[in-house]
């Protein structure tokens, strides 16, 4: 398709300020690949068409390109082990630490379709005999709008019920309507879903025990990615922890994060963690 | 290496469970209805059985009763792997002792997942 440079830089220009994704040269097939339906909806018939019409400044088509880049590949357990280990280790370890206070909040802060803050209500379900009593909040965020209405809805496709999710689950969980999977009420009444761009200040104005942001800031540009876990440093209570996925690190990021030694794979708020970082952070989560 | 015995009448579908089940390092033995793989199992008890429900002789349900039924020195761990893709057929089968349960069509992400909450990898 064709792509002239002052194309590709619009678009790689639209995407790091929407939503902090890096669009390297080698990676401008992914225009043609992930715009192809957007250009259909819009009549156009080449990249070049669209980027023009961006240059007129249409903030609709903007978010539109924005949202149809997005990759909201997930499934249910991720993973797995940062699922046994929230289990085992980080659940009973946090509840400790909050006994007076019973209160535990986790946020999922890029949930894409909901499978992931979803696994942790299954697994908050499992574990209800010793969460009598507590006040659990999951809260997930995710960018895109599209996402979030899927998640919202609850209900998944033949092959998303099989990504992760394990039979005796399945069984559990869900009942089948036509073709989709719906997830139960109660355990989709756990979750609070919300819009939040993890390149812009936050809203929230009360911390996290835990935090799961995975696959997300991998698709950022290395200062974006540094800007984002300094929000995530200030929503994060001095002793919660902080997962990324499976392939990321906080490689240059020391100051704000280091590996958890009780729990593979999380991280926790480094222990240096200068004042004039947290209240960049704080000013950041409170506007 | 683990032994898998995948039993369905589709021979294609045989060909396409075989390619990935040997990439997850199992040794592999076919079967195309329930009663050869009963005497399959007979001589050499698998490790792990990948089993259709629809197919003629014997069905998949039918040879799980008699599998399950049998004193063996080994319990397989048994995958059900139809297109019945409802709740019922699902409660069915794990009530029958299967330990997991595919919905065709599977891909290779579906079978890791499977062998990974049976414990097999
Ligand atoms: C690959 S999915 C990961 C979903 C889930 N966390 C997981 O690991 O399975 C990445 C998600 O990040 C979201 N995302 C991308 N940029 C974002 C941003 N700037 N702020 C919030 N979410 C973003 C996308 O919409 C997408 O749903």
């Amino acid at each position: 398709m064709s792509l002239s440079e002052t194309s590709f830089c619009r678009f790689a220009d639209l995407l790091d300020r929407r939503v902090g994704m890096k669009l390297a040269a080698e990676k401008s097939y992914l225009l043609g690949a992930r715009l192809g339906p957007l250009l259909q909806r819009e009549g156009m018939n080449s990249l070049d068409e669209l980027a023009a019409a961006l240059g007129k400044g249409s903030l609709r088509l903007e978010a539109e390109v924005a949202e149809a880049m997005l990759n909201n590949e997930t499934f249910f357990f991720r993973d797995r082990v940062p699922f046994d280990q929230f289990r085992a280790t980080l659940l009973p370890r946090l509840m400790a630490a909050r006994a007076a206070q019973r209160r535990l909040r986790i946020w999922s802060a890029a949930c894409s379709t909901g499978q992931e803050p979803y696994s942790l209500a299954m697994i908050l379900a499992e574990e209800a005999s010793k969460l009598a009593g507590w006040s659990i909040e999951i809260v997930a965020t995710d960018i895109s709008r599209h996402a979030l209405s899927r998640a919202e809805a609850g209900a998944y496709s033949q092959f998303e019920v099989q990504r992760g999710l394990d039979t005796p689950r399945l069984v559990k969980y869900f009942s089948k309507e036509g073709d989709r999977w719906r997830l139960s009420d109660d355990i989709r009444r756990r979750v609070r879903f919300e819009r939040a761009n993890l390149t812009e200040p936050l809203r929230f104005t009360d911390q996290f025990d835990l935090i799961f942001a995975r696959n997300v800031l991998m698709y950022f540009k290395p200062e974006r990615k540094t800007e984002a876990l300094k929000r995530l440093r200030a929503s994060l209570r001095a002793d919660g922890a902080l997962l990324l996925g499976a392939a990321e690190t906080i490689f240059g990021n020391k100051d704000l994060f280091a590996p958890d030694p009780s729990a593979v794979g999380y991280y926790r708020p480094a222990a240096v963690f200068s004042s004039a970082a947290r209240n960049e952070g704080r000013m950041a989560t409170q506007s | 290496m683990q032994s898998c015995l995948i039993v369905d009448d589709s021979k294609v579908i045989r060909k396409v469970a075989r390619r990935i089940l040997e990439d997850f390092d199992f040794s592999i033995d076919e079967a195309g209805d329930g009663q050869q793989a009963l005497e399959r199992c007979g001589v050499d008890m698998p490790d792990v059985i990948f089993l259709d429900w629809n197919m003629p002789v014997m069905g998949g349900l039918q040879f799980l009763e008699h599998l399950r039924a049998r004193e063996t020195e080994k319990r397989p761990t048994v995958i059900f792997c139809t297109t019945e893709n409802d709740l019922d057929h699902i409660r069915i089968a794990m009530d029958a002792g299967a330990d997991e349960y595919i919905m065709k069509p599977f891909d290779r992400d579906i079978i890791r997942t499977k062998l990974q909450q049976v414990g097999l990898i």
